[in-house]
Parts: C-alpha cells; sequence; structure tokens
C-alpha cells in the first residue's frame, strides 16, 4: 500500500448509493431535508467559505461537509494531475502525552509505535477484543512521550470511550478536535503550493510530521494523505482555518470535496471506515496485515489476529473491476460468482475516473475470488461483467 | 440557468419537446446542474409502451443514481445511442444534443397537462 492514509466514514453510503428520481434529489437537496436535520450537524469553521464557492453541503459524519463544489471528476483530475485541497476539518485530533504514553499505546495499537522516530508518523489500528476495527488512525511521534493521533470523525466517541476504558497513571490524552481544523493539500504540485505559502521552507519526509509556530500558534504538518499523491495534511487552530484555506487556493490548490476524496481513495484501495473498516471485520481480512506487527508483544486483539493469521482468513477485502464501460458501482451491490450465484456485497463502488470504468472493493470468500476471477457486479438487476484484480487499481 | 419558453416541462425536472405527435425528452439544465458529471444514462428499450409517470430511464452521476419518469404516455420510438459513448451530453447540451428519448403519444391530453417554463421556473424557485 502506498502512502499513510487517513479517512472519513459515514454518510458516503447515503450519497453515494441511494437510487432516488432528480425530483427528490434536488428538492430535498434545495429544502435541506436530508436526514439527520442540517440543523444538527456541525459546521467546519471553512463553512461560510464552502458555500461562497458553491459547494454542494451534505451531511457526513455529524457534520456538514461539501460533496463537491462544481464537478468531483474535475477535483478528482486535479489531484491527480496538479493540486487539490479538501476540509477535514470533521477529523479528530487527539495528544497522548506522558512518560509511559510509548508503552500505552503500543498496547492499544497494531503497529509497532517503538518504531518511531521523533517526527515521524503510522498508519494504525485501534482494535477491539475481537480484532475487529474500531478505527484506523495514524499516529505521529512528536517527541519522546509526546504523541499526535489524527482519527475518523465518525469513531471519535468510541476511541476517546475505548482509551477511558483503559486510561492508565502517567498517561494524559487531550482531545484537541473542537479546537482545530484541518486542511489535506494533495496532488504533485503540493510542495509547490507549501514552499509558496511558507516562503521556501520544505515539507518533512513522507509519513512525518513538522509542528511549527506561526504568530505564536502551533501548525502541524503532516506529510500524508489519502489520495495515493504526495501532499500534507495541515492542521490549525480553527480561527486560522480561512486565511490557510485562502493562501493555499492562491498558490494553486483546487478546492475538492468528500466526492473526489472518496473516488481518489478507492482507485489507490485505501479503506473507508465504517464501510471497508468495521468492528466485525479485522485488517487481515481487509488485506492490510502490513500495519499489524504481531511479534511487538501484547496487544488487544493480537490473540485472535495470531490465530487468524495461522488458520488464513477464508474472507478478504478484494478489489473488483468492471471489464467494460457502464453504469458506476455503488455500495450495496451485490457480487455473483459465473453462474450468477451471490459472493457478497461491494463495501465501497465508483466509477474509477481515470480508467474510465466500475471499481469496488467487497468481502468475498478468497478460494472463490482468487485475482482474474470472473464475477458480476449486479447493478439493479442487470449482471456487470468483472474480474477480480490485483490491488491498488490505479497503481 | 437555462429553461427555453418552446419547452413543456415536468415536476420531475424533464422537458419535453413537441414535433407533431413525437414528445423529444431530456432532463433539464437545472437537473444536470444539480446531478453534476453524468456518467451513465440507462435507456429505455425501443417499442416500449410507457405510461406516464413510469419509471423508464436512469441518469447516473458519480454521486447518485436517479430515475427518470414518463413524461407522457406512449411508445418508445427512439433512444439517444450517442449517449452509451459520451453519457456528459446531458450536462454539455441538455436541451440539445443531450436529449434521451422520443415518444410517439398516444394522449395528446397529457400533453396539455405539462408545466410551462413559467410553471417550471415557479417550482424550481
Amino acid at each position: 500500500m502506498g502512502g499513510v492514509n487517513t479517512r472519513k466514514s459515514g454518510l458516503a453510503t447515503v450519497f453515494f448509493s441511494e437510487t432516488r428520481s432528480v425530483s427528490s434529489d434536488i428538492d430535498s437537496a434545495r429544502e435541506g431535508r436530508q436526514f439527520p436535520a442540517m440543523s444538527d450537524l456541525k459546521r467546519s469553521p471553512l463553512d461560510s467559505l464552502h458555500r461562497e464557492a458553491g459547494g454542494r453541503m451534505v451531511p457526513f459524519a455529524g457534520w456538514e461537509m461539501p460533496v463537491m463544489y462544481q464537478s468531483i471528476l474535475e477535483e478528482h483530475r486535479a489531484v491527480r494531475e496538479s493540486v487539490g485541497q479538501f476540509d477535514i476539518s470533521h477529523m479528530g485530533q487527539l495528544f497522548v502525552e506522558g512518560e509511559g504514553a510509548e508503552e500505552w499505546l503500543n498496547r492499544l495499537l497494531t503497529n509497532d509505535v517503538s518504531a518511531l522516530e521523533d517526527g515521524q508518523g503510522q498508519y494504525t489500528f485501534l482494535l477491539n477484543e475481537a480484532g475487529g476495527v474500531i478505527d484506523d488512525l495514524i499516529i505521529y511521534r512528536i517527541e519522546e512521550g509526546s504523541y499526535f493521533l489524527v482519527v475518523n470523525a465518525a469513531c471519535l466517541s468510541a476511541d476517546l470511550a475505548w482509551f477511558g476504558k483503559h486510561a492508565v497513571e502517567g498517561v494524559s490524552l487531550r482531545d484537541e478536535s473542537e479546537g482545530l481544523a484541518g486542511i489535506a493539500v494533495q496532488g504533485p504540485n503540493s510542495v509547490d503550493v507549501f514552499s509558496r505559502v511558507f516562503g521556501g521552507r520544505t515539507l518533512p519526509s513522507r509519513n512525518g510530521i513538522d509542528v511549527l509556530s506561526v504568530e505564536g500558534k502551533n501548525l502541524w504538518i503532516c506529510r500524508t494523505g489519502y489520495t495515493g499523491e504526495d501532499g500534507f495534511e495541515f492542521f490549525c487552530s480553527s480561527g486560522a482555518a480561512e486565511r490557510w484555506w485562502e493562501e493555499f487556493a492562491e498558490a494553486g490548490a483546487k478546492p475538492c470535496g468528500l466526492g473526489s476524496r472518496d473516488s481518489l481513495r478507492l482507485e489507490k484501495c485505501y479503506p473507508l471506515n465504517g464501510s471497508d473498516l468495521t468492528p466485525e471485520r479485522t485488517p487481515l481480512e481487509a488485506g492490510l496485515g502490513f500495519f499489524v506487527k504481531l511479534d511487538k508483544g501484547e496487544f488487544i486483539g493480537r490473540d485472535v489476529l495470531q490465530k487468524q493469521k495461522e488458520e488464513k482468513p477464508t474472507e478478504r477485502l478484494i478489489a473488483i473491476q468492471c471489464n467494460e464501460k457502464g453504469a458506476p458501482p455503488r455500495p450495496g451491490y451485490r457480487v455473483l460468482d459465473a453462474d450468477g450465484e451471490a459472493l457478497g456485497v461491494l463495501t465501497s463502488g465508483v466509477l474509477s475516473p481515470i480508467l474510465g470504468l466500475g471499481i469496488g472493493m467487497a468481502y468475498l470468500p478468497v478460494a472463490k475470488a482468487k485475482v482474474g476471477t470472473d464475477v458480476f457486479i449486479e447493478s439493479r438487476g442487470k449482471k456487470m461483467p468483472a474480474k477480480v484484480v490485483k490491488k491498488p487499481f490505479v497503481a | 440557468m437555462a429553461i427555453p419558453s418552446e419547452l413543456k416541462y415536468t415536476e420531475e425536472h424533464e422537458w419535453v419537446r413537441m414535433d407533431g405527435d413525437i414528445a423529444i425528452v431530456g432532463v433539464t439544465d437545472h437537473a444536470q446542474e444539480e446531478l453534476s458529471d453524468v456518467v451513465f444514462v440507462e435507456l429505455p428499450e425501443l417499442e416500449r409502451e410507457v405510461e406516464e409517470k413510469e419509471q423508464m430511464a436512469v441518469v447516473e452521476s458519480v454521486k447518485a443514481a436517479s430515475d427518470i419518469y414518463a413524461p407522457v404516455s406512449g411508445t418508445i420510438i427512439e433512444v439517444n445511442v450517442a449517449l452509451e459513448e459520451e453519457p456528459g451530453l446531458v450536462n454539455e447540451d441538455p436541451y440539445g444534443e443531450g436529449w434521451l428519448f422520443k415518444i410517439r403519444v398516444s394522449d395528446m391530453e397529457i400533453v396539455e397537462g405539462l408545466l410551462t417554463a413559467d410553471d417550471y421556473e415557479e417550482h424550481i424557485g
């Protein structure tokens, strides 16, 4: 898998999968009749800039966020070919500090926290006792005994409850999600954007973090993302978010919404929490064993994963690509074998803007879903011919 | 946003251009703008008999699939095959090259009941 990645969850399924009439689509958008009521949703510090720019606001993981501005396809291409920026203010930011922080985190997370040097980050999982995924997140070591965690918006309260349940003396956890905004600048020209805005300063190395102080306020600059392109994720105090968004835009970053964020991450087979990752599935079933270090010592979920590794998972998260142009695959669509028997259901699906073909992922029986196997994706009763392919869809 | 005055409309955001007893049907400029990025159009079969308000086609954008209903009753006599290769025509030219299908109308009274451009403008207003 490519770079460390972060992700979003929740209402994507509503917005990318439902079949509705043109009429209900438009009327509900105009009258704000989507559920939950828009008024119950949190607003990003960049909310007014999104609206001014024509952003289509949708409910997502308890927030109202832009799904797109003018075109998901154009936003997608901007990130692959040049540079785009995403509002990721809905994501959670946690600080874990104390002498015992490393040891404590290492017992709760699957990757090896002790392998991190100052300024380095890693993708990792928070598991329940059954080895199922509570959250996937990125942890950065700022310095000894001081860690920065970026977690999914939809998982924040579950994460806090889990960390709280396992709290120990001498390690503190601070949730700074309310006061911090996040912007992901992604695409091959991200480095230019950063250097233009920060006067020639260079980005941290891949997966790394730098903490800068600008006008007395901290900025967290992380060389990570969820698009498979070079780029950085940037966190600042909410009050400063508009200023930085506008500076990145002036330096060439095109505003992009959750729609292209979803198609970009799926082309790279990065999992979406809540869809591809759930508390009922382990990272091994998701094909993400690289981020699980079974030999690092005890951690929650380890025994289950050790056993699963020895016995081999019977189902895996498999990549499926349509053979020809057609209807975009969507989450919830059934995957059938060559005889028309149901094998599983897509957890993610989209029309790949780069390939021009439908792509998706589903948990399928390993024995019936080897690379090259012919399958069908069922769209409104029609069988679309497809194949099991190697991950990722787009190298 | 364009709402040509010579066309008829439905509350479901379709437009109808009458040519004798033939109704040419597409989705409005407003609808294509809301949908954005049309990437697939499922068209009805030729010769199919359709009833007014019957679901008969699907327009899929990147973000959602939307049903298209027959604005009038009649027989499908032609579909826009160009959309198979270029579904984006629905966005680029919704009232022209992005048309969806033609119906030979069986009941002209239904045509009379369609919305005028003014009615439609008020509807989306």
